[in-house]
């Protein structure tokens, strides 16, 4: 047989079994898929994208300022000049609706990254290390747990509320921030400990020990991203659930203060002069309910997303 | 034969030891977490600046020297703590900072009964109407009972407590007068309260039932019942129900301390004379020495209570685990 340099030429065409027929996707890039055919969670996704929007850039095309009274024009209905009307010190409904939204989302998105940063830090550390430091860490977290978050979060409240004398800019603001940050990790803090303790039994970080990969690194390049899924909806669902708390803060006079507005201190407002003036409930209630609703449904969403197995 | 309460109870020795011995460390661990609760309370409590423990206001001169004396000011606060501890573990709260000759113990005596009666109340509503509505929907799945059950529990989800109760009570005594809108005694003044505060887990509990009914439904010993011939009912109730409903029983803790924090603010809204409503108040007044009394408190019923639906849980699903930790 005659060997000629030609037979070693490399093929020209790849057989076609190997080829991709469709470009490989990324996990989230497959979640967003998997999202945007969930209907509900993109009109979620649509009204917390606006509603930011209102919060935002809202107050700037209003007239007024949320602490701007007119004594001439208590309790009105909604009109032109005041679509929501106008609470009992003259000041414009609307206005004080978007800065509660401002409050209420501030609230939420830091308590949610709070709990990312500490929860994901906590339960990655207890889980990846185990034993009895896992013991000690999550026996915390249990005693924690035995009594309702609400209650840890009022005693911080009601310490926070002399420690730090709402004053300025922050009025108390600052402390709800700091009281839900303490708390709000727990929940977080189990979920990726359970996450962890499943995963560092699988071969990839077996393979990453074996090379000599450091405990950090192994700990938050490969366990943690791999967590992510269930971290980010745990994140998620803390949103509604700080709005909620803080609007249970305001009710109960430990939120924020005068004449700053929370929703939950609108409502409160509204309740006083409910039997005369039912409007000022109106567009407060409708503001917590919808957003509670919309944060809710989009956790669900992205729990059905990012995470199939989790799907009830 | 081992006996409980001398009734006996059909279990192997050896089980029965299992859940001694989990007895036993749970109850431990409960007292572990109620001495780490009062700790907690009791040094945040000292924390506060002007607070009265560190108090130079000027309070009636009677009230100061009362505190003073009730929790030995003049003391390091070591020795202040460990009295305060052996009072609470004699089951004396301490008195009212704010109000001459009120005691924690009073006020819990006075109001406490008020806010079990709502309570009670509240966990009878969503408990019945909340696994009801769960059955029957998952009875009728993908029909107009599921849809309504579905859409009633979802804005059940999203309403918080006193937006429902401001809305019934504009409406139904405002508006219509059917029902009184305050205060406490009748029957009628009930209505509104429990319904305010049993809308969140009712339709939590319907959710829960629904999607446990479900799963269980599908299940092969379902088909294997009905190809024996056993009656709808029979299978429905006995088999089917009595599966599905332990998921609703893990919500009860959950669902205590719901109870227990949302009567603070429905307490309010309905001027309703329980503990709730005087915890708001207490807040609002800085009665501080009331507030960590009833926090105690609060914190003493919730564990306590805790640890006795995990006990119910054991009795009643064998399959949890009795050894090592729970997890």
């Amino acid at each position: 047989m005659q060997i000629s340099t030609g037979m070693f030429a490399p093929l020209k065409e790849k057989p076609s079994h190997q080829e991709l027929v469709r470009p490989s996707i990324t996990y989230w890039q497959d979640a967003w898929r998997r999202l945007k055919t969930n209907p509900v969670a993109m009109v979620s996704l649509v009204f917390i994208i606006l509603l930011l929007l209102f919060a935002i850039f809202g107050p700037y095309f209003s007239a007024y300022s949320y602490s701007d009274q007119d004594f001439d024009r208590r309790n009105e209905g909604p009109s032109v000049e005041h679509p929501f009307g106008t609470d009992s010190l003259g000041r414009d409904q609307l206005i004080r609706v978007m800065h509660g939204a401002r409050i209420s989302l501030a609230v939420g998105f830091v308590a949610a990254i709070t709990t990312f940063f500490i929860g994901v830090f906590f339960g990655g550390i207890a889980g990846y290390l185990g034993g009895r430091v896992d013991n000690i860490m999550m026996r915390f977290v249990d005693i924690m747990y035995s009594i309702p978050f609400l209650l840890w979060v009022i005693m911080l409240m009601v310490v926070f509320r002399e420690l730090f004398p709402a004053t300025g800019g922050g009025a108390g603001l600052y402390s709800i921030f700091l009281a839900l940050g303490l708390v709000f990790w727990l929940p977080m803090a189990r979920i990726v400990r359970g996450q962890i303790l499943s995963l560092k039994e699988q071969e990839f970080i077996l393979a990453a020990q074996t090379i000599g990969a450091p405990k950090l690194k192994i700990l938050f390049r490969h366990l943690i991203p791999n967590a992510m899924g269930p971290i980010i909806v745990t994140a998620t669902l803390a949103i509604p659930e700080a709005i909620f708390t803080e609007a249970f803060l305001s009710f109960i006079g430990l939120g924020v203060s005068a004449p700053r507005a929370s929703w939950g201190m609108l409502s409160s407002d509204a309740l006083a002069s409910l039997k005369s003036f039912p409007h000022l409930l109106l567009f407060p209630a409708l503001a917590i309910s919808l957003t509670l609703l919309a944060f809710n449904f989009l956790g669900d969403g992205l729990r059905d997303a990012l995470d199939p197995r989790m799907r009830k | 034969m081992v006996m409980l309460f001398g009734i006996p109870l059909f279990l192997p020795v050896e089980v029965a030891y299992l859940m001694l011995g989990f007895l036993v460390r749970r109850l431990l661990s409960a007292l572990f977490a109620i001495w780490v609760v009062i700790t907690v309370t009791f040094i945040f409590m000292h924390s506060i600046p002007g607070g009265p423990f560190q108090s130079e206001k000027a309070i009636p001169p009677a009230i100061k020297a009362n505190i003073e004396a009730r929790y030995k000011l003049d003391q390091p606060l070591h020795l202040q703590y460990v009295d305060y501890l052996s009072n609470v573990v004699r089951g004396d709260l301490g008195p009212s900072f704010k109000y001459r000759g009120q005691t924690v113990n009073g006020i819990i005596a006075e109001r406490f009964p008020i806010s079990l009666q709502l309570g009670l109340l509240t966990f009878a509503v969503a408990i019945l109407i909340g696994t009801g509505a769960g059955i029957i929907a998952s009875l009728y799945q993908g029909r107009i009972p599921d849809y309504l059950t579905m859409f009633f529990s979802t804005i059940g989800i999203s309403v918080p407590s006193f937006i429902l109760g401001t809305l019934l009570m504009y409406f139904l005594s405002f508006k219509w007068g059917l029902l009184p809108s305050a205060m406490w005694g009748t029957p009628q003044h009930m209505i509104m309260p429990a319904i305010a505060l049993a809308g969140l887990p009712t339709a939590f509990i319907a959710r829960l039932t629904r999607s446990s009914m479900l799963d269980v439904l599908n299940q092969d010993y379902m088909r294997t019942a009905l190809a024996k011939g056993l009656p709808r009912w029979r299978i429905i109730w006995i088999h089917a129900v009595k599966n599905a409903i332990i998921p609703v029983i893990t919500y009860a803790g959950p669902l205590l301390a719901y109870v227990l924090t949302g009567s603070f603010i429905v307490e309010n809204i309905f001027a309703i004379p329980g503990l709730g409503k005087h915890f708001v108040t207490s807040i609002y007044n800085r009665d501080y020495t009331v507030i960590l009394g009833l926090t105690i408190f609060y914190s003493i019923i919730l564990i306590g209570l805790n640890m006795l639906v995990d006990f119910a849980y054991t009795l009643v699903d064998p399959r949890i685990k009795l050894i090592g930790k729970e997890e």
